[in-house]
């Protein structure tokens, strides 16, 4: 069992969690993952690691309410127990000093896009991050993203913070506006990754995504994550979870990504529903 | 051949089974296991054959003293006959229920030359749940604490052997297990209707209960690495098992619907999917399933496809009945259960619709030709044959190969091109201290010879443990070609 010691609601609807997981938080590397299971009852789901601490014996969370078990997770407390932590899984993100490294990060992808901007900027290089919301009210860890980067960017779709537009649109005028840019990392909703990559492919910019496939194991046991890079069939958990974006078939991930949406309808409505009768 | 002059029973005492249209709408055990009556009448069927070393003992791989734990059926003596089973098997509930003993402890059974051969995997069954279920405990020696610690990898019908035999030799044992349930593929593959799952849980408790620590949700080769391992442990048990299926190489094999059978298999068996929404794992539901294989994987899908509501399950296989790797059991109770079988037939496509979801499987006819290195024969694709059936979803059951996330940052234990670790004849691998066994080292096999593995290299740590002496260079073990 896995205690949560700390919680905050940074959103609505998006949780930061703290939970001991010494054997994680030891090994743990940026773009590494975590399986959880809540309880015996529960499902296997993939959350990223966005913080951790080895001398504490910690990892952090974020993670949005979307189905039934992230809602779940979201009733749980400090002192709670998470039944199962697994991790850190996944192949850790490469690092190195390309120069000039440029961070995309949208959504509920900033936590994991705050690592890897963290990590890029301890290796040596200029960090410019873009980070994109749907509205003011879902801006997330914007502190924390300007102490690891040397330019932010933000921006909301619907202009209510900073400015209006999509990451993309940021990612566009920075790039024509003849910014050199060595290497590109994205993670966030699946459409903004593709669109990054068209827009990269034209600059001939190296670009990485972060691919958040539907997962069971998530230790390449049952190929639910399986992807299509380079038209090679490739399990993201163990593969993974970064892809050269250039080659990634994001249209396929996008329907994988969809397999299960009216059995998670089923499952979050009667989780709802039973929420609001024990009040 | 002295065989006694007295009066033989030539027939088995049948073992009862669920009736088929009952059992295609649950997930209970399909055969009901013999009652203390049965069990004793088919008990003193046995001969008792006075040689050296029974054929049935000499062909089990674990090495069971089946005449032995029979006789003490006979005597009225479960307890008795528990322990003669546990001095050489910890699993007694798993193997009796899953040991495709018509290949071994029942294949040379002398009964065989004056009736039915004797039906040993079901009284060996029979101990077992009759022992749990009447609370009967095994007096185990436990040798004095060597001091020396062994770690596991891999709960598994391997890792569960070794880690018991281990024991019972003093020293002390850890199993580090990946998923959040021991039992490996006991829990995750074999379906609740072959092996409850209770079954596994009880005999992993006796594994506890003489004093086997055994850690969830560590994956070695990510929560730990094998050095980390070397590090805290004076030897090292890899019973990883063959856990990374096979896809097919084939257009639109990322359809939706589409599965592993191991994907299938995990969601229904271990994650509980036939309960969703009670539980939460969702398995996609339809009319029509089919099932690419011919093995007990195959099998075990199409038959758990029926049982959470597929009105319709194929399984199409590329050679003929005759060819199929599944035990003959197990394809008899597919086709009781009404599971329909296409032979000679291989995927070459799977159209999907504008969302993705797998809509038909195309086919391609096969003849056969010249046998492979399997020793079957080989099916040869008849050009223009193609034809497509229209489908729900898909089971991919073609096979499993090692998972390599183990040691994948090991480079010094040699793996062969299959991706299987290589091994001597005691189970010693290119590094220091590590042994294995089990499908890690055999690819796809059965859980009895996974078992087989284990004792044995159990022993081979012992020796280890006790002399220090390991080779200078590993000479491969020649293994028996798996399927």
């Amino acid at each position: 069992m896995f205690e949560i010691v700390g919680k905050r609601e940074l959103a609505p609807n998006i949780k930061w969690i703290k939970v001991r997981a010494p054997l994680v938080a030891r090994n743990a590397r940026p773009g590494q993952f975590v399986v959880i299971r809540l309880h015996e009852r529960g499902e296997r789901i993939p959350l990223t690691l966005f913080r951790w601490d080895k001398e504490e014996g910690t990892i952090e969370i974020v993670f949005q309410e979307v189905g039934k078990t992230t809602y779940e997770l979201g009733t749980y407390g400090v002192g709670d127990k998470i039944a199962d932590v697994v991790g850190p899984l996944g192949k850790p993100t490469h690092i190195e000093n390309f120069g000039t490294a440029l961070v995309v990060s949208g959504g509920v992808g900033a936590p994991i896009g705050y690592s890897i901007t963290k990590a890029l900027k301890e290796a040596g290089n200029y960090v410019i991050s873009i980070i994109g919301f749907r509205n003011k009210q879902l801006v997330i860890l914007e502190d924390e993203f300007r102490e690891v980067s040397d330019e932010l960017l933000v921006t909301t779709d619907d202009g209510s913070y900073v400015r209006k537009g999509f990451t993309t649109d940021v990612l566009s005028e920075l790039l024509e506006s003849g910014r050199k840019v060595d290497y590109v990392f994205t993670v966030g909703p699946v459409i903004m990754m593709k669109k990054v990559a068209d827009i990269t492919r034209k600059y001939g910019i190296k670009t990485y995504a972060s691919l958040n496939p539907i997962m069971v194991d998530g230790t390449g046991m049952c190929g639910a994550c399986r992807v299509t890079v380079g038209g090679r069939v490739v399990f993201a958990c163990v593969a993974g979870p970064d892809f050269d974006a250039h080659q990634v078939d994001f249209d396929e991930l996008m329907k994988r990504l969809a397999q299960y949406r009216e059995e998670e309808r089923v499952a979050l409505e009667r989780f709802l529903q039973v929420s609001v009768v024990r009040g | 051949m002295s065989v006694k002059r007295r009066e033989v029973k030539k027939v088995r005492v049948p073992v009862p089974e669920q009736d088929p249209h009952v059992r295609i709408h649950n997930f209970n055990e399909v055969a009901l296991g013999y009652s203390l009556e049965q069990a004793v009448e088919e008990a003193s069927r046995c001969l008792q054959c006075h040689v050296k070393v029974a054929p049935c003992i000499k062909d089990c791989p674990v090495l069971v003293n089946v005449p032995g734990f029979i006789k003490k059926i006979v005597e009225g003596d479960m307890k008795g006959a528990l322990e003669v089973i546990m001095e050489t098997n910890s699993l007694p509930g798993i193997t009796g229920r899953v040991c495709p003993q018509e290949e071994q402890c029942e294949m040379n059974c002398i009964m065989g030359k004056l009736g039915d051969k004797i039906n040993i995997g079901k009284l060996e069954r029979f101990v077992a749940d009759y022992a749990r279920e009447h609370g009967i405990r095994p007096e185990v020696k436990i040798a004095p604490p060597t001091g020396k610690r062994v770690a596991v990898v891999g709960s598994g019908p391997a890792g569960l052997t070794a880690a018991a035999d281990l024991r019972k030799m003093g020293h002390e044992v850890v199993i580090y297990e990946a998923l959040h349930e021991p039992g490996g593929v006991l829990v995750y593959g074999i379906p609740e209707f072959r092996l409850p799952k209770e079954i596994v849980r009880y005999e992993v408790e006796f594994l506890k209960s003489i004093g086997v620590k055994i850690y969830m949700d560590v994956v070695i080769g990510k929560t730990l690495s094998l050095y980390d391992l070397l590090e805290e442990f004076d030897a090292v048990f890899l019973g990883t098992g063959a856990g990374t299926p096979n896809f097919l190489n084939v257009p639109g094999v990322n359809c939706l619907g589409i599965y592993s059978a191991n994907e299938f298999l995990t969601r229904i068996n271990l994650m509980k999917a036939y309960l969703f929404p009670e539980y939460d794992t969702p398995v996609k539901r339809g009319k029509r399933l089919a099932v690419i294989g011919g093995g007990n994987t195959a099998m075990d899908a199409a038959r758990s496809g029926l049982r959470i509501g597929y009105e319709e399950v194929y399984i199409l296989y590329r050679r003929t009945r005759d060819l199929m790797t599944a035990r003959i059991e197990e394809i008899g109770h597919a086709e009781e259960e009404g599971v329909k079988f296409m032979f000679l037939v291989n995927p070459v496509a799977f159209k999907c619709d504008e969302n993705g979801w797998v809509r038909a499987v195309t086919l391609i006819r096969n003849e056969l030709g010249e046998p492979d290195e399997s020793g079957r024969r080989r099916p040869i694709p008849i050009p223009g044959s193609e034809f497509d059936l229209e489908v729900d979803a898909v089971v991919i059951a073609i096979g499993q190969r090692p998972n390599r996330i183990l040691y994948q940052e090991v480079p010094e234990l040699e793996v062969s091109r299959d991706g299987t670790i290589i091994v001597d004849e005691k189970h010693r691998t290119t590094l220091r201290g590590v042994f294995a066994g089990g499908d890690a080292i055999r690819g796809e096999a059965t859980v009895v010879l996974a078992m087989g593995d284990g004792k044995r290299a159990a022993m081979a740590i012992d020796e280890y443990l006790k002399t220090g002496e390991w080779p200078e260079r590993i000479v491969p073990m020649k293994l028996a070609q798996a399927d």
